[in-house]
C-alpha cells in the first residue's frame, strides 16, 4: 500500500468521524428549533361549533376592549416560561393528559380549572379541585373575570394573562 | 391514557397535525409525515455510520495486510443488516423516537467490533491474517453479541409498548436487582473473580456474565418508581441549615441503605467503579426527583467519606480493603512500580501518548502492548490509533447520546418516565466517566466496561436494552398529542 493511501485513510477517517458528529449536531439543532415552535402551544378552536363561533360573533366583541389578552404565560412552576396563544377556545388546566395545559404538579387535580372567554373577557372557573384555584390571593369559587397580569395560582404553578 | 376519541379537539397541537385515527396496527405506509421525516434522518445517519465502520475496517486491512481483501465487508454488512432490522422495528413500534440515538450508538458499537477485529488480526501470525473468519476471535464474538443485544432491544421495543408498564414490576425488579448485585459477592471466588474483581458469574471457561450490568437497569427502574411515590415527602419535609434545605433524618433511610449496599459492593466485590455507579445513580435520581441540591452534597460527602475510610482501612487492617488501597496507590503514582503493579496504567498512558494528536492511523499502532486492551483499556488502544482528535469525537458521540436521553427526560410528560430517562442517561455518562477517567488517570482505575465499545456480552446487551428504553421514552415524549400520546 502506498504511503499516500494510508495517510489519506488515517485523516479521512478522522474527518468523517467529525462530519458524523456535526451532522448529528445539525439534526439536534433542527429538532431544538422545532421543539421551541411546538412549546408555543396554540389553543385550537373547540370543535366545529367553536370555529363557527370564531367566524361569527366573537370577533367584534374582542375589538371593543382596548387591551385584550392574547397569551397565557406560565410564570412559576415546572412549566415556567410556557406560552399559550389564546384563541376563542376554553383552556383546561390539570394533570389529565387531555388538558390544554398539562401541569405535573402534585397539588393540582386531574381536571383542576378552566379559562373561558366571555365577551372578550377571560373567566377562570374552578372545576372542583382538591386544593383550590386562587386568583392573586383570593380563592376562586365561581366564574371570575381575570384581569391582565394578575396571577392565577394552581398548586405551585402560576399563570398570567398577557396582552 | 388518552385515545384519539376521548381527547377533545382543543388538545394542544391539534390544529397543526390532522387528527388521523391510528389503526390498531400501524404500517410503514401509514406513518405520520413528521414521523416519516424523523425516521428518514435516522436511516441516512445509520448508513453513514455503517459506511464509516466499513471504512475503518478497510483502513485496518490496508495497514496490517498491505492489501484490502474483500473480507472487510462482512462484519460491516452483518452490522448494517442488524441495525436496519432495528430501524424497521422502530418504524413499526416507536415511529416518533429520537432519530439520533440509534445511529450514534451503532457507530460506537461498530467501531468497537472493528477495533476488536483489528486486535485479532494483530494477534494472528502474519501469513494467517487474511484467513480470519468473521465470527472468529474477539471481534467475531463481539459481532455475535451485537446480534444478540440488538435482538434484545428489538424484543423490548416490540413488547413494551409504554414505558409506564415497567413501573408495574418495580418491586420485583428492585429485588432482582439487589440479588444480582449481591450474587457475585457471596459466590466463591473461583466462580466470580476475574482480575481481582468479583463481578462475574462464570459458566464453564468460555461463557461468563456480569450480572451487575443488568442489575443497573433493574435498580434504576425501581429507584424511579420509588422516588415518584416518595418525592413529595423528600422534597418538602426539610429543615433549613446554612441556607440549604436538608431532609429529615427518617427520610434518609433508603439513601443510607443504598449507600451501605454500594459500600458492600466496594468491599466484597472489590470494585470502586460499580459501587460509584450504583450510588451516583441513586443520588442523581433523588436530585432529579426532588430538585434539592442538598442530596448531591450529602451524596458526595457520603461517598468521599466512604472512599477515604476504605483507603485508610486498607492501610490499617488490609483484608478486603487491600485491592482498593492498591488501586489508589497505583493511581497516585503509577511509575513507582511501572513494570508490575503500575504496568496496566503506564502502558495505557504510553499508548495515549504515542497516539498524540492524530494517532498512528487505524491498524498502524501497537495496542496489543496495553494489557486488557480488549475491554478495560479499549479507549487507550483506540486512542493510540485515532489520537486525541478521534477520541474527542468518540467522547462527543457519548455526549450526544446522553444529551438525547436527558432531552427525552425533559420532554416526556409522566414523572416515572422523566426519572427513568434521566437516570438511564446519567448512568451511561457516569460509566463513561468512570472508565475513561480511570484509563487516563483522572481517577483510580476500576474495571468498568466502556459502553458499546469494549468486548463483553453482558455490558453490550444491558446497554442496548438501556438504549431501547430511551427510544421508548423518547417516542412517548415526541408523539404529538393528536395521535393519542401513547398508543395501545
Amino acid at each position: 500500500m502506498p504511503e499516500i493511501v494510508l495517510t489519506a485513510a488515517r485523516f479521512g477517517f478522522l474527518v468523517l468521524l467529525w462530519i458524523f458528529v456535526f451532522t448529528v449536531v445539525g439534526v439536534i439543532r433542527r429538532d431544538l428549533f422545532a421543539g421551541s415552535r411546538t412549546s408555543r402551544l396554540v389553543a385550537a378552536p373547540r370543535g366545529v361549533a367553536g370555529t363557527a363561533q370564531a367566524a361569527g360573533s366573537a370577533r367584534p366583541a374582542k375589538v371593543k376592549k382596548g387591551r385584550a389578552a392574547h397569551t397565557l404565560v406560565v410564570t412559576a412552576g415546572s412549566l415556567a416560561g410556557t406560552k399559550i396563544t389564546l384563541g376563542e377556545a376554553q383552556i383546561t388546566i390539570g394533570r389529565a393528559e387531555d388538558s390544554t395545559l398539562v401541569i405535573t404538579d402534585d397539588y393540582a387535580s386531574a381536571r383542576h380549572a378552566r379559562l373561558v372567554p366571555r365577551d372578550g373577557q377571560w373567566m377562570v372557573e374552578d372545576l372542583g379541585s382538591t386544593n383550590g384555584t386562587y386568583l392573586d390571593r383570593s380563592k376562586v369559587s365561581g366564574p371570575t373575570p381575570v384581569p391582565l397580569g394578575v396571577p392565577i395560582r394552581i398548586g405551585r404553578t402560576s399563570l398570567e394573562l398577557r396582552p | 391514557m388518552t385515545t384519539p376519541h376521548t381527547a377533545p379537539p382543543a388538545a394542544a397541537a391539534a390544529a397543526a397535525v390532522p387528527d388521523t385515527p391510528m389503526a390498531a396496527k400501524p404500517s410503514l405506509l401509514r406513518l405520520d409525515p413528521a414521523a416519516r421525516r424523523v425516521r428518514r434522518t435516522e436511516l441516512w445517519l445509520l448508513l453513514l455510520a455503517m459506511a464509516m465502520v466499513a471504512g475503518y475496517l478497510a483502513a485496518v486491512e490496508a495497514n496490517m495486510l498491505d492489501t484490502v481483501t474483500m473480507d472487510f465487508w462482512y462484519p460491516a454488512g452483518v452490522l448494517t443488516a442488524v441495525f436496519l432490522a432495528l430501524h424497521v422495528v422502530i418504524r413499526l413500534r416507536a415511529p416518533f423516537a429520537d432519530p439520533v440515538l440509534v445511529p450514534t450508538v451503532a457507530l460506537l458499537n461498530g467501531l468497537g467490533v472493528a477495533f476488536l477485529r483489528r486486535l485479532d488480526l494483530g494477534r494472528a501470525k502474519i501469513d494467517e491474517r487474511p484467513e480470519l473468519a468473521i465470527f472468529a476471535g474477539d471481534g467475531g464474538k463481539q459481532l455475535l453479541w451485537t446480534l444478540i443485544a440488538v435482538t434484545g432491544a428489538m424484543v423490548l421495543l416490540w413488547f413494551v409498548r409504554d414505558h409506564r408498564e415497567v413501573s408495574k414490576f418495580a418491586w420485583t425488579l428492585g429485588l432482582a436487582g439487589i440479588v444480582l448485585v449481591m450474587l457475585p459477592a457471596v459466590l466463591p471466588g473461583s466462580v466470580s473473580e476475574v482480575n481481582g474483581a468479583k463481578l462475574w458469574i462464570r459458566f464453564g471457561s468460555f461463557f461468563a456474565i456480569q450480572p451487575g450490568e443488568f442489575a443497573k437497569l433493574m435498580l434504576l427502574a425501581f429507584f424511579a418508581y420509588y422516588l415518584v411515590r416518595k418525592r413529595e415527602v423528600l422534597a418538602l419535609a426539610s429543615r433549613r441549615f446554612l441556607g440549604i434545605d436538608f431532609p429529615r433524618g427518617r427520610d434518609l433511610g433508603p439513601v443510607i441503605v443504598v449507600w451501605a449496599m454500594s459500600l458492600l459492593v466496594l468491599i466484597f466485590e472489590k470494585d470502586l467503579g460499580t459501587s460509584l455507579l450504583y450510588f451516583g445513580m441513586f443520588v442523581v435520581t433523588l436530585y432529579v426527583a426532588t430538585e434539592r441540591v442538598s442530596w448531591l452534597l450529602i451524596g458526595l460527602v457520603l461517598f468521599a467519606g466512604g472512599a477515604v475510610l476504605a483507603y485508610v482501612l486498607a492501610g490499617a487492617v488490609g483484608g478486603p480493603f487491600t485491592n482498593f488501597g492498591q488501586r489508589v496507590d497505583i493511581w497516585l503514582d503509577p511509575f513507582a512500580d511501572p513494570y508490575v503493579r503500575g504496568w496496566q496504567l503506564t502502558q495505557s498512558l504510553m499508548g495515549l501518548g504515542t497516539g498524540g494528536m492524530f494517532g498512528t492511523g487505524p491498524g498502524a499502532g501497537n495496542p496489543l502492548l496495553v494489557p486488557e486492551v480488549r475491554n478495560d483499556f479499549i479507549f487507550a488502544g483506540m486512542g493510540e490509533e485515532v489520537g486525541l482528535f478521534g477520541l474527542t469525537a468518540l467522547l462527543a458521540l457519548y455526549l450526544l447520546v446522553v444529551s438525547r436521553g436527558l432531552r427525552a427526560a425533559l420532554a416526556v410528560r409522566d414523572s416515572f418516565g422523566k426519572l427513568l430517562a434521566g437516570g438511564l442517561a446519567f448512568t451511561l455518562a457516569l460509566q463513561v466517566f468512570v472508565i475513561i477517567g480511570g484509563v487516563s488517570k483522572l481517577i483510580p482505575l476500576t474495571g468498568q466496561t466502556t459502553p458499546f465499545l469494549s468486548a463483553g456480552g453482558s455490558s453490550l446487551v444491558a446497554n442496548w436494552l438501556l438504549v431501547a428504553l430511551l427510544l421508548r421514552i423518547s417516542d412517548a415524549a415526541r408523539t404529538p398529542a393528536s395521535t393519542g400520546g401513547v398508543r395501545r
